[in-house]
């Protein structure tokens, strides 16, 4: 699904250039569900934005879905990330003048699909995330939780191949952490690819498969016991 | 294209945003109220100017002549010149050529008489074609023609107030009246812009004044039409040239400028024709630095609504917008305010200009039936929508084109 070869970026800091990542490798399949840890500054952000599209690399190759991603225009890069990937972010990046039925629709809005039928599919997958009866909220009105349930939502509305999680618990107490990571638990299950990053070992733990990050290299790639467990 | 949707995100983003789009709507309205009130006032102003001189043909030149104040030639000072059939013939015939109308004028004060009713009237013998240099209106019958003044016809047009005088609401036309003794035909009844004394007067042929009236061929004044197709500067140098031939004709010294007075329309329109260029000149420099301020305010806040809205746009296209469509839903929304707003600066500053009541006050400030061309206005309205539409897309295609990750961490 998502294979890395070679993976170079570097940052210009005025004269100078931040070599953040270093020649990454890395192979995740389908149906993975996979955390990178890594102190801040180690180069897992950066990772997770050339691989959510968000951002473009130096060097090396990128493949998603077998496509080759080079000299991508945004338009091109738009369409990608509309059909194959979802995005949680640390700070939801909700939009704050919509309600969250009309936030999770967004997406489907720009796949092209009519009004009545958006709602409808953006609903059903509030009530999956359990705020069927805060669909017509606006984001201020909703709790950390339940307004990262409603981007978990908005990622899986357009039924992406990769979620895509960037710190996704990072702003919440450590019970909505635990029925956050369950959501991404279960969207697993269910056959997709899970992508999360993360400094907290406990989140990590939750998932399949650890890949460590620390200045720009990978250092450790295995398996969690999690996955020994299924 | 018509897309719902897109109207449906552009109003929930005004509906949002009030303060900035009631903001920049303002800026569009108020620049659109001023710029019409201008050019409402300075259009007031040219009317005010046309009309004061619409009671008499605009092409007239009027030749007059007093005593004179310098000798010359042999000649006397204090000698009084005469205006003689000669010197019309003189006149008309020489220029005939730079000439549309022509008239002699002698005047008269009678006493006319209708049965018990009887006041004194000015009168003026004339040529027919003193109708169109005074812009005599005839009501009723006709005005003097050739036949009139080649039999010396004993006719009269009246004025709309001497017929009310004499003859009440009865009919005068084709009645006879006593013009000091001697009975006269009413052929014509007219009405005059020129006031109540212009409509208080009373026309007769020259010919039969002269013949009736002392039988010489003395005229009081001459009036001219110069030919319309004249530029002003070609009128002026007609009307100087007529001028110093009239100074030869009556063997007047060319620096006395009391015996002789030609007096030309042209140089009045002239001036006035600076004046309002002018004006207009002045109205088109504030009038369009009203625009120009507007069109700053409006790129002001386009600038500082992208910068804010620049996150909002990365999450989009983080969710899948494509640069276009963020391009357009901004440029859409600013042109859909600033269309509405120069609609509604538009429809004020119409309503101010037609308010009854402002009007009275103006006409004492010689601006009467201020108005503005649809088309200048609409033509401003335009320029401030495609300004607007350029001061949105410039900055939302860079805000759309930065890479999203930029865009998600802007504040």
């Amino acid at each position: 699904m998502i294979k890395i070869e070679k993976l170079h970026k570097s940052y210009p800091i005025g004269k100078d250039s931040l070599h953040v990542l270093k020649g990454i490798d890395l192979h995740i399949k389908e149906g993975e569900f996979v955390s990178i840890m890594g102190s801040s500054g180690s180069g897992k952000s950066t990772l997770l934005n050339i691989v959510g599209l968000l951002d473009v690399h130096d060097e090396g190759n990128y493949y998603l879905n077998g496509q080759v991603i080079k000299d991508m225009n945004e338009k091109k890069a738009a369409i990608l990330r509309n059909k194959f990937l979802g995005f949680v972010f640390q700070s939801f990046n909700l939009i704050s003048y919509k309600t969250a039925l009309e936030n999770v629709a967004l997406p489907l809005y720009y796949k092209g699909i009519n009004r009545k039928e958006r709602l409808e599919i953006a609903l059903e997958y509030l009530e999956k995330v359990g705020l069927k009866d805060w669909a017509n909220h606006l984001p201020n009105e909703l709790s950390g939780g339940q307004k990262q349930r409603v981007a978990i939502a908005r990622a899986l509305v357009t039924k992406p191949k990769v979620v895509l999680a960037d710190e996704p618990t990072g702003a919440l107490d450590s019970t909505t952490t635990d029925s956050v990571m369950d959501l991404l638990k279960a969207i697993n299950d269910e056959g997709m690819t899970v992508f999360v990053i993360t400094h907290e070992e406990e989140v990590a733990e939750q998932t399949k498969r650890i890949v460590r990050l620390k200045d720009g290299v990978i250092i450790s790639d295995e398996l969690t016991k999690a996955s020994k467990a299924v | 294209m018509f897309d719902l949707d897109r109207w449906r995100e552009i109003f929930q983003s005004i509906n949002k945003n009030k303060l900035r789009s009631i903001l920049s709507a303002l800026t569009v309205a108020f620049a659109i109220l001023l710029f019409t009130l201008l050019f409402g006032i300075v259009n007031g102003l040219t009317n005010f100017f046309k009309e004061a001189f619409a009671d008499d043909a605009q092409n007239s030149i009027f030749i007059r002549v007093w005593k004179t104040t310098k000798p010359y030639k042999g000649l006397q000072l204090g000698r009084r010149i005469q205006l003689r059939n000669t010197d019309y013939d003189y006149v008309t015939g020489e220029y005939s050529n730079k000439i549309q109308y022509q008239s002699a004028i002698i005047y008269k004060n009678f006493t006319i008489k209708y049965k018990n009713n009887a006041d004194a009237y000015n009168v003026r013998a004339v040529h027919p074609d003193h109708q169109f240099l005074e812009k005599t209106i005839i009501d009723e019958g006709r005005y003097l023609n050739a036949r009139d003044l080649k039999e010396k016809s004993k006719v009269i047009v009246i004025g709309r107030l001497i017929k009310r005088d004499l003859f009440g609401e009865k009919p005068a036309l084709m009645k006879r009246v006593n013009v000091n003794g001697i009975s006269y035909m009413i052929i014509g009844i007219f009405s005059d812009d020129g006031g109540d004394n212009e409509e208080r007067m009373a026309y007769i042929p020259v010919t039969t004044a002269q013949m009736l009236y002392g039988n010489n061929d003395y005229i009081s004044q001459i009036n001219l039409g110069y030919d319309p197709s004249l530029s002003l500067d070609a009128a002026v140098a007609f009307g100087n040239k007529l001028e110093r031939d009239m100074r030869k004709q009556l063997n007047i010294h060319p620096d006395d400028q009391s015996a002789l007075s030609v007096r030309n329309m042209a140089e009045a329109n002239k001036n006035v024709g600076q004046f309002m260029f002018i004006l207009y000149f002045i109205a088109i420099i504030v009038g369009s630095g009203t625009l120009v301020a507007g069109i700053i305010g409006i790129s002001n806040i386009m600038i500082f609504v992208i910068k804010e809205r620049t996150k909002e746009f990365g999450i989009r296209k983080a969710l899948g917008a494509k640069p276009a469509s963020i391009i357009s839903m901004v440029v859409q929304e600013t042109v859909l305010i600033t269309t509405l707003a120069g609609y509604v600066g538009l429809t004020l500053a119409t309503f101010i200009l037609s308010s009854e009541s402002l009007r009275e006050v103006l006409e004492e400030y010689f601006i009467k039936d201020p108005s503005v061309s649809q088309g200048v206005v609409i033509g401003a309205t335009i320029v401030l929508v495609l300004s607007g539409l350029i001061a949105s897309y410039v900055p939302a295609k860079r805000a759309a084109n930065i890479k999203p990750i930029e865009a998600l961490n802007a504040d």
